[in-house]
């Protein structure tokens, strides 16, 4: 009998802190899967954030850097240019790339940097409670939210990945989402696509990938995945978005 | 037949392969984990390899055979 999937090998074979049924624990396997893939284990530079991914370079089994929260592109950034033979990524949660790092990122972006971007939406800060994020729904309760999100007061869904794609800077932009197998593919052809465009010199690619955070939409990781497919997707619809 | 392979101490219980799994093969275990965690386990019928519940589990505790 052959063996016709199992942990790739560059995702270390060790157990993760995610919570059960956390969309981080899927993400980190594409990227591992990709980078085995496209053979680029001794090539790549991961920049990982903070947020309940803080420790990713714990996960990954090549090299990893840590940026200040919402600052990883200035540092993928700096890698880049010091060595562009190297293929640098970041990996952001919603917090970091579009509340405390949106300056550094739309900048990133329209300085047309060519790096790769994996951008974690999954409507919450999940690592500091359950606080109200930039992509929040509205209505959505959170810890800073209780009753809900209300436009008044704390304003729309923050549609960063349209928002970026306006950027002549910017060559790639998909939004897509792990909550089912078929989703889970489609998401890794994505992740590939915006590490072969970096390989190719084409400039800034970011992937949107809609992620479940069951502990703080107060779910069971089932019905997470159900949320994530028909509320968030209202929201945030599927597809490639340049 | 293709079979599948469940890394019980891995596993958190998430029951995303039980939920995607077009052959019913998997069902949460009577034990616990050495966490306390309730795994799940695979019974060993009529699997088509179609790794729907490898490619969904969040912690790469399953592992398929064709
Ligand atoms: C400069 C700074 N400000 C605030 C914080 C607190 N903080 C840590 S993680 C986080 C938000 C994380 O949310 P997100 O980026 O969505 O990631 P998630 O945990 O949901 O994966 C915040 C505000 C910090 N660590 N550093
Ligand atoms: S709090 Fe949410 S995002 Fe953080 S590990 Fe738990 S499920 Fe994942
Ligand atoms: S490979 Fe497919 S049929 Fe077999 S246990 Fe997994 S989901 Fe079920
Ligand atoms: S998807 Fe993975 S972690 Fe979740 S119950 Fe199945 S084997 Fe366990």
């Amino acid at each position: 009998m052959d063996k016709i999937f199992g942990r790739p090998k560059s995702l270390r074979d060790i157990p993760t802190h995610y919570c059960s049924g956390c969309g981080h624990g899927i993400a980190h396997r594409l990227i591992s899967e990709v980078v085995d893939e496209l053979d680029i284990r001794e090539r790549i530079i991961g920049v990982a954030p903070i947020g309940c991914a803080v420790i990713a370079y714990d996960y990954w089994d090549f090299d990893c850097c840590e940026a200040a929260h919402g600052r990883a592109l200035a540092v993928a950034t700096g890698i880049k240019r010091v060595r562009p033979e190297a293929i640098v990524f970041t990996y952001q949660g919603d917090g970091d790339l579009v509340a405390i790092g949106c300056a550094e990122t739309i900048h990133a972006a329209n300085r047309g940097e060519n790096l790769t971007t994996v951008f974690i939406n999954n409507a919450v800060y999940g690592m500091t409670g359950g606080q109200m994020a930039p992509t929040t729904l509205l209505n959505q309760k959170t810890a800073t939210t209780p009753f809900g999100r209300d436009a008044k007061s704390a304003g729309y869904p923050l549609k960063i990945s349209e928002l970026l794609a306006q950027l002549s800077g910017v060559y790639y932009v998909e939004r897509v989402s792990t909550d089912s197998p078929v989703k889970v593919l489609a998401a890794k052809r994505a992740i590939k696509q915006a590490f072969i465009n970096q390989i190719e010199g084409k400039g800034f690619s970011l992937v949107e990938i809609l992620s479940a955070c069951p502990t703080y939409l107060g779910m069971k990781p089932t019905a997470a995945v159900k949320w994530v497919r028909e509320e968030m997707t209202k929201e945030f619809p599927l597809g490639k978005i340049k | 037949m293709p079979k599948i392979t469940i890394d019980k101490e891995r596993c958190k219980g998430c029951q995303l392969c039980i939920l995607y799994c077009p052959k019913g093969q998997i069902r949460p275990d009577k034990n616990l984990n050495k966490k306390g965690i309730q795994p799940v386990v695979f019974l060993g019928g009529d699997c088509s390899g179609c790794k729907f519940c490898a490619i969904i589990c969040p912690d790469a505790a399953i592992e398929v055979y064709k």
